[in-house]
């Protein structure tokens, strides 16, 4: 869709016309809005700060997920794979090598790329439905690798303690603390993800997305973008499970499974792939979801006496699926979508169209 | 690698390979005609057997009963989840109906979860358990002969699982609506335009599926209890089906096979860290199949143009 701009706003130089943010009230906001997310232990209470910060957590990894088949096209099922990998990377340096954890995250980070490129290599010959069986390959193998390999190193199937993240003398051990890391982390990313999504190499993952041959046609490297992109996708993935692992202080080979994978897709259709916004929506409504599923669980539990414990194990994937599956059919491109709608309808108000 | 043990491995393995050729069986039927890959299949394995095991076991009706009920509600519950899940999908771009399977899959499980609860229950044995097979083969490692010992519900399911596959196959080659499926799984447009109804078609290929799947997770639950975790074991059929080739039935069952030995071989290995392999050998040769020959042994090679 067209953008549409507020009447009388013209831009009288190309930085202007190239910039993301236009007005200076725009700057205003979004400071003070950042700086508001950074008070906010000051004025919710611990278990909505831990929400934040898990809500933060998971919008990363859709943001990478977001780069591999938002602008890509390539569909990944093996996103947790690569958050597990993460994890155990920062996890191992921090715990056998004394790294500081402002080190080990990002090497989590560059060694999930690399795992994922080597998961990407079949993306060369394969797509669609032979692409989804090879990520799935990696959300089975990497897990089995940390179960089975270098068992004395990896601790087998009951994974690794992690240590609490030290900054300056200052253990990081409290939500309350937390949210200062995710919340950085979190703005790194949006910043990376929003300059390579708009940038040569988006562009690139654009074409790729809309037709790889005529990409190539064109002079796109295929196998090179494709790489990239893989590789962005896992990095980012990287980092979030690096961050989740120093967070919950645990990481085993079921931390990050098979249906995070399909959650973490999901989030990123019902935020609306292909838009720098996606991650955001998806991941703060697929979480609420999950919430309220976690509240209305002992309320199900009651009428339904057989699902005693597992309510709330059942719930969660029941809301979630029908909520994917709703928007799947009714709004296939996502909230991101209908909020661009919305803001198009506020600047022509009182015309409709 | 442990030699004696070798050819029992490699039997039982084969023996298993044959419910996972059923379940790739009901993920091709589906991919035929309506090139979705299925991955609710699964929850429909697990639906199937849940419902059967509450008719016989909650219900206390026989067996037999229970399972031509179970057989015919998961008809239903194909044609149903055909026409309100996958219809509207239809023209959609590729990743909208992975996604929609992958949904579809999340709300099978959790009604399934909500509905039965997760315990682990003990399914009806169909076979008898005990007093497995003996079969003394020609064959002698240092002075002994070889015995193989074959668990009755293995050979079993086996011949089950295969005769069903087969059974799908002669309908998919000798009858007038196995024709049209074919036709329509050709080119949708053309079929439609000699009067076939193609959304008619994609709905007895849902309900195939789900009979399918029913009958596999009949047979697997009956050899290793029923959980919530049946629904896991399909995963096991995906690299069967891209080794067997996406299109073809015979392939399901060399696929099938092959995946089912190479497990049972690897199972063999005195070294620890190749028998743990077990688990993710399917996707290993996944991975060997999409570098090697994508698609598959005996799949179409489709050529591409701008």
């Amino acid at each position: 869709m067209t953008v549409l701009r507020p009447a009388g706003e013209f831009d009288t130089s190309y930085a202007e016309d190239m910039a993301t943010i236009r007005r200076k009230w725009q700057w205003v906001l979004l400071f003070a809005s950042i700086i508001a997310l950074y008070m906010l232990p000051l004025y919710a209470s611990q278990s909505m700060v831990a929400l934040v910060n898990r809500i933060c957590i998971t919008i990363i990894a859709v943001q990478g997920l977001n780069l591999l088949t938002g602008y890509t096209g390539q569909i990944s099922l093996g996103q947790a794979a690569f958050m597990t990998t993460g994890g155990y990377i920062s996890a191992l340096l921090v715990n056998e090598l004394g790294w500081p954890f402002y080190f080990s995250m990002p090497a989590a980070a560059l060694g999930a790329g690399v795992i994922g490129l080597i998961f990407g290599l079949p993306s060369l010959r394969v797509k669609g439905f032979y692409l989804v069986m090879s990520t799935l390959a990696a959300q089975f193998i990497i897990p089995w690798f940390t179960r089975n390999a270098f068992k004395d190193l990896l601790n087998g199937a009951q994974g690794l303690n992690v240590a609490v993240p030290v900054i300056f003398g200052l253990e990081i051990n409290t939500p309350q603390r937390y949210l200062m890391l995710t919340l950085t982390a979190l703005i790194i990313t949006t910043i990376i993800a929003y300059n390579v999504s708009r940038s040569r190499l988006g562009r690139a993952f654009i074409t790729v997305r809309d037709n790889d041959l005529a990409a190539e046609v064109l002079g796109v490297n295929l196998f090179r973008v494709k790489l990239q992109a893989f590789f962005l996708a896992a990095m980012f993935a990287g980092l979030a499970g690096a961050l989740a692992a120093h967070q919950l202080r645990h990481i085993n080979s079921e931390t990050f499974n098979l249906t995070d994978s399909i959650i973490l897709m999901g989030m990123l259709v019902i935020g609306g792939l292909g838009s720098n916004l996606g991650p955001f929506f998806g991941a703060i409504v697929v979480e609420m979801l999950i919430e309220i599923a976690t509240i209305l669980g002992p309320v199900f539990s009651d009428i339904l006496p057989s699902t005693a414990y597992g309510a709330v194990q059942a719930l969660r994937p029941l809301f979630f699926g029908t909520a994917l599956m709703l928007f799947l059919i009714f709004e296939p491109r996502g909230l991101a979508y209908r909020w661009n709608l919305m803001k198009a309808a506020w600047r022509l108000r009182p015309f409709s169209h | 690698m442990n030699w004696q043990l070798l050819p029992q491995f490699a039997t039982t393995g084969l023996l298993a390979g044959g419910p996972i050729a059923l379940m790739a069986l009901g993920l091709v039927l589906i991919f035929k005609s309506s090139y979705i890959f299925n991955f609710a299949q699964g929850q429909l394995l697990l639906i199937g057997a849940l419902i059967t095991w509450w008719f016989s076991v909650e219900l206390g009706l026989p067996l037999w009963v229970s399972i031509a009920i179970a057989l015919i509600l998961s008809a239903l519950l194909g044609l149903v989840i055909e026409r309100l899940a996958l219809r509207p999908m239809t023209g959609q771009p590729l990743l909208s109906i992975i996604l929609m399977t992958l949904g579809l899959s999340q709300v099978l499980q959790g009604s399934a979860l909500l509905f039965f609860g997760g315990n682990q229950r003990n399914f009806p044995q169909i076979f008898p358990a005990g007093d497995p097979y003996k079969i003394i083969t020609p064959f002698v490692y240092e002075g002994n002969p070889i015995v193989l010992i074959l668990k009755q519900n293995l050979v079993w399911s086996f011949i089950v699982a295969i005769l069903g596959v087969i059974v799908i196959g002669a309908f998919f080659k000798f009858t007038k609506a196995g024709l049209a499926m074919r036709a329509t799984s050709e080119d949708h447009e053309l079929a439609q335009s000699i009067g076939l109804r193609i959304h008619r078609i994609f709905g007895i290929s849902w309900m195939l599926a789900a009979v399918v799947a029913t009958i596999g997770g009949v047979l697997l639950a009956t050899s290793s209890g029923l959980d919530m975790s049946l629904s896991i074991v399909v995963l096991a059929a995906f690299p069967a089906v891209l080794l067997g080739g996406l299109e073809s039935i015979p392939g399901t069952i060399i696929g099938g096979l092959l995946i089912g030995l190479s497990v049972g071989l690897v199972s063999a290995s005195t070294n620890q860290f190749i028998r743990n392999s077990g688990e993710i050998m399917p996707y290993v040769v996944l991975l060997l199949v999409l570098m090697i020959r994508p698609e598959g042994l005996f799949g179409q090679k489709r050529i591409e143009r701008i």
